[in-house]
């Protein structure tokens, strides 16, 4: 359910995703929006609000409005 | 020789570990490493391109199957930020192992020691093999291994320094005091350096911008897996007293 009382309540929700705001289906879940962004799942890690979502989860987890996402992965570091 | 390092039960090939980054591109990380012989790369934690999504992988250069991959908490001041890097390594599935850096000043990027002491003792208990950053300091290092610390990596100077090692008695008596692997982690300029560390007695060398920063990197990998090689053997061979004045090596009989 959307909290934030959007015009297109219903069919949308706001989420910030890696710090950059973007609409979303409702009900999207973690997997669903992995695709929609074209990520390799075995790649990241995944955090919505500060809690990490494991990998088993992601099918079921559904985001909600106003969701606050984190995908990282590894890159050249020592 | 059977001259395996093993750490909490995990065996590795070698002895040289190397970082993946400030290389030019993945191609040039995949070369250098390749001719470094490490069988263990370290790597950042970091959000996800999520415009870019078609850029590469570093994971699609460094194969997880091949080398053993040491995510590390770079960038992190506080030990909320580290746990919550390190529990993220985790997630990707593909490492239990983590060198916790926790950086307690931006100039010298020195450990946080406290921070450190405590993501170690959390971590360790969580089931990561836990791998911390810390000074050159006897004492702390002892309070790391109590912690649960799988090996402690004092650092040679300050990260990307490339000073070598300033203080090689503490890390003797670091050597000599905590029982489990020493790995010397940062402050390495060159190939030299690697020997010294491992002439020592240190059990590996961690090392990135002494490679990434050299004029060419990928030579400059294979000396530092020579070096590696020529200091451990120098250390088993067990070298020879210091002298004051000359022993001359022909013998005076049979002169004329």
């Amino acid at each position: 359910m959307c909290r934030a009382r959007h015009s297109y309540c219903g069919s949308k929700m706001k989420l910030t995703i890696n710090g950059n705001e973007k609409d979303v289906a409702n009900n999207l879940t973690v997997s669903g929006l992995l695709k929609e962004l074209e990520i390799d799942p075995a790649r990241v890690a995944v955090e919505v609000n500060l809690a990490i979502i494991k990998k088993a989860l992601y099918e079921q987890q559904t985001l909600s409005d106003g969701d606050s996402v984190e995908i990282v992965n590894f890159v050249g570091g020592g | 020789m059977n001259d395996k390092l093993v750490i909490n039960g995990i065996e590795f090939k070698s002895r040289l570990w190397v970082g993946t980054g400030k290389y030019k591109d993945f191609e040039e990380t995949a070369k250098a490493i390749e001719a470094s012989g490490a069988d263990v790369v370290t790597v950042a934690v970091r959000r996800t391109n999520i415009f870019d999504n078609k850029s590469d992988n570093l994971l699609d250069y460094i194969d997880p199957k091949k080398f053993k991959i040491l995510p590390n908490t770079a960038g992190c001041f506080t030990l909320e930020d580290a746990l919550r890097y390190a529990r993220l390594a985790r997630e990707t599935g593909v490492s239990d192992l983590i060198k916790i850096e926790v950086i307690g000043d931006k100039d010298t990027l020195f450990p946080d020691s406290c921070a450190t002491l405590t993501a170690t003792e959390i971590l360790a208990k969580e089931g990561f093999t836990v791998l911390p950053y810390i000074n050159d300091d006897p004492v702390m290092a002892l309070r790391l291994v109590d912690a649960g610390a799988a090996a402690v990596m004092p650092l040679a100077a300050p990260i990307g320094s490339g000073l070598g090692i300033r203080n090689p008695y503490n890390l003797k008596i670091i050597l000599e005091q905590a029982k489990v692997p020493i790995v010397v982690d940062a402050g390495v300029g060159t190939a030299s350096d690697v020997a010294e560390a491992m002439e020592l007695g240190c059990d590996a060398v961690l090392l990135n911008t002494a490679i990434a920063g050299a004029k060419d990197p990928v030579l400059m990998a294979g000396a530092m897996k020579h070096a590696c090689i020529a200091g451990r053997m120098a250390y088993k061979a067990g070298r020879m007293p210091k002298k004051m004045y000359a022993t001359a090596s022909s013998p005076i009989e049979g002169m004329l």
